[in-house]
């Protein structure tokens, strides 16, 4: 078995993808940078991360795999598993060494995995682009906080970049502490340290004078357009998991 | 102001609700004037009400006023009911409004009936124009083609409309007659039948030219109230195929009657939402459009109801069981289609994978087909043919006992025996 240190980058796995066939690795397995686990057994070798040779390597692959599959790998890379790398590098090994594309053979442990994973953060990437609630602050900007399980902000970007062309928008992510925030014309990356909780409540100060009508109006909306003699409450949640609920304007309690 | 317009939204949401179309799909409208919105090709339902239905769009008539008398209608005319009305304007800036906010898809207009077809449908057709040219709107919009309107004002819908829909309501025209009296089958299927020459010509001309302005590009639907009238599974699904064949039609909604009425024409208030059935006529329809089976083999004569227990397509394999089990190493898509268990994405799932490998249970079980259902169905020379000669009884009963459908009290009396 050979350990390989990564810094926990994408570039990286795709550096230890070099490694592995430049060294001739078999077994290998990724350790994250900083949290080894002092290993009794096999050798242990450290990833540089080079972006001539990532990028070698990811031309590499597009030849022999779809677009398709290389979103899915970088999907399943987002998800933030802690055995993501591994299996990416397994995937890439198999599909180096296969003389076919080997993106549809599901019968691949690494394969199905990567296809599984990657289907799951498609899932919460879809959620996001649904549930997200843009609140209109002061400085005319459309704010939304979240907290999704997997990092899907770099991939949700795009899409509500072509949506919402004419409107400032800033979208957070408490979790993993960083937002996008998007001026007309282009993306940035924002940090920002907050004084107290990320979601203030009532602060009137922050929102715009007519959030407060159309939140209630959402609300209004939502309530009446259900059918009471169809209540299904399992279907309700299963569609709308509760974990999502916090951030959601139709689930907060009428404001009196 | 702000008590008002909460009052109306809460009227003519509430007015909408039971209009079936939610979907937001079919339209990829992009946003390429630097404007608001644009079109999802899958749609996004961005909410989902405590019944479990989709919310992708504002869903509110422009007003419940209403001529027209309709027994299974909230908003008919002798309903003693709270009416209301929205201005073009305030239609509008409720959807701007929401939409920014990324509440909504886009907006879905409907309206009941006043004065007369062309003064209603030329409102409609006004909101769109305004939300399409004065805001630059680039978001879902489904308006409802009112029966009777003339055809200049429904070209003109379809001109800033994504998708257009006129309700047949009622399965045959005898009910229609039974419970609107003052409307007309024909007032109905010649409008949709113009509509669908429109679109026919739109796809025609976006082939040659590509600067055809757009017109209705997620095509048009409709909708029945099932359960409320005597029609049996077969007459429904017989009026849906030639909704399919002959308009040309994206969708067909079905509608389970909820009882709103003390009317005697129609079922009693109390009396359940035929819920089972709908869904079985759904999966029926699906059946019709995504895996290749023709109408007649779901419903015929000799079956002119759909089972409520199982699903039409286990319903099917079990009436055709000479033609299983089917190899799974061998057999092409449109067969793989046809057992039940596996659906259109499993089934492509194994006509790709088995070109690298035999496939065992195994895979199949990880592909995510629904292995307890497709097992009696299928072969595989991996894992060693196994004949079996269970019939079609037995299968089915084998399945009942393991299946946990929440509906089950109310499929048949007998059934709670076992």
């Amino acid at each position: 078995m050979q350990l390989l240190v990564y810094d926990g980058s994408f570039a990286g796995i795709l550096c230890a993808v070099f490694d592995v066939f430049e060294y001739k690795f078999k077994e290998v397995r990724l350790v994250l940078a900083n949290t080894q686990s002092g290993l009794l057994f096999g050798r242990e070798h450290t990833v540089i991360t080079d972006e001539t040779k990532a990028a070698r390597v990811f031309t590499g692959l597009s030849k022999r795999i779809s677009a398709r599959a290389l979103t899915q790998l970088r999907l399943a890379y987002l998800s933030e598993q802690a055995d993501i790398a591994g299996i990416l590098v397994h995937y890439m090994q198999y599909a180096f060494t296969s003389p076919t594309s080997v993106e549809t053979d599901f019968s691949h442990p690494a394969v199905l995995s990567v296809a599984q994973v990657a289907r799951k953060v498609n899932r919460e990437k879809h959620r996001m682009e649904a549930f997200i609630r843009f609140q209109l602050t002061t400085d005319q900007i459309y704010y939304a906080v979240i907290e999704p399980d997997f990092n899907v902000l770099p991939v949700i970007a795009n899409h509500f970049k072509e949506r919402f062309a004419d409107q400032d928008w800033l979208i957070y992510d408490a979790r993993r502490k960083y937002g996008l925030h998007y001026n007309r014309q282009e993306l940035t990356v924002a940090t920002i340290t907050f004084e107290g909780p990320v979601q203030a409540k009532n602060s009137s100060a922050v929102y715009d004078a007519s959030e407060t009508l159309y939140q209630e109006l959402w609300r209004r909306y939502f309530n009446k357009t259900n059918i009471e003699a169809r209540k299904n409450t399992r279907l309700h949640i299963r569609h709308m998991p509760l974990r999502y609920w916090k951030y959601l304007v139709e689930k907060q309690p009428v404001r009196s | 102001m702000c008590d008002r317009i909460l009052e109306k939204l809460a009227i003519l949401a509430d007015a909408a609700k039971y209009d079936v179309s939610c979907s937001s799909s079919g339209s990829d409208r992009k946003n390429n004037n630097q404007g608001l919105g644009n079109g999802h090709k899958s749609g996004i339902c961005h909410a989902y009400t405590a019944d479990g239905r989709c919310v992708s769009l504002l869903k509110i008539l422009l007003t419940n006023h209403c001529i027209y008398n309709c027994a299974y209608c909230v908003s008919r005319s002798s309903n003693d009911i709270k009416r209301a009305a929205f201005t073009v304007q305030e239609v509008v800036d409720l959807t701007i409004q929401f939409y920014r906010r990324n509440y909504i898809e886009g907006l879905f207009l409907s309206s009941g009936i006043f004065r007369d077809p062309d003064y209603t449908m030329e409102r409609l057709v006004r909101i769109a124009k305004k939300l399409r040219t004065e805001h630059r709107f680039n978001g879902y919009i489904h308006l409802k083609a009112i029966p009777g309107a003339s055809e200049s004002l429904l070209r003109e819908a379809g001109l800033y409309a994504d998708r257009l829909s006129i309700n047949v309501e009622m399965p045959t025209e005898q009910s229609l007659q039974l419970l609107a009296p003052e409307k007309k089958r024909t007032d109905m299927l010649h409008p949709m039948k113009y509509l669908s020459n429109e679109i026919t010509q739109y796809q025609h001309d976006k082939k040659i030219f590509k600067k055809t302005p757009l017109f209705a590009p997620a095509g048009q639907s409709t909708q029945m109230v099932i359960g409320a009238t005597p029609e049996n599974d077969m007459q429904i699904l017989f009026m849906s195929h030639y909704f399919y064949q002959k308009m040309q039609l994206k969708r067909v909604y079905y509608s389970g009657y909820i009882p709103i009425s003390y009317d005697n024409r129609l079922p009693a208030i109390g009396t359940p939402v035929p819920m089972i059935r709908e869904h079985r006529l759904y999966q029926a329809d699906w059946l019709m459009r995504f895996y290749g089976f023709g109408v007649e083999e779901i419903v015929n004569p000799d079956y002119p109801l759909l089972d409520m227990d199982i699903d039409p397509k286990l319903s099917w394999a079990l009436r055709n069981l000479h033609l299983f089990p089917v190899d799974i190493n061998k057999a092409d898509l449109s067969l793989l289609l046809r057992v039940p268990g596996i659906g259109v994405s499993s089934a492509q799932k194994i006509v790709a994978a088995r070109r690298f490998h035999t496939l065992h249970y195994e895979h199949l079980k990880k592909i995510g087909i629904s292995f307890s259902t497709a097992r009696y169905f299928i072969t595989t020379k991996a894992d060693g043919f196994r004949e079996r000669d269970l019939t079609p009884m037995q299968i089915k009963q084998q399945l009942l006992t393991i299946q946990r459908s929440k509906y089950r009290p109310n499929f048949s009396p007998q059934l709670q025996l076992f």
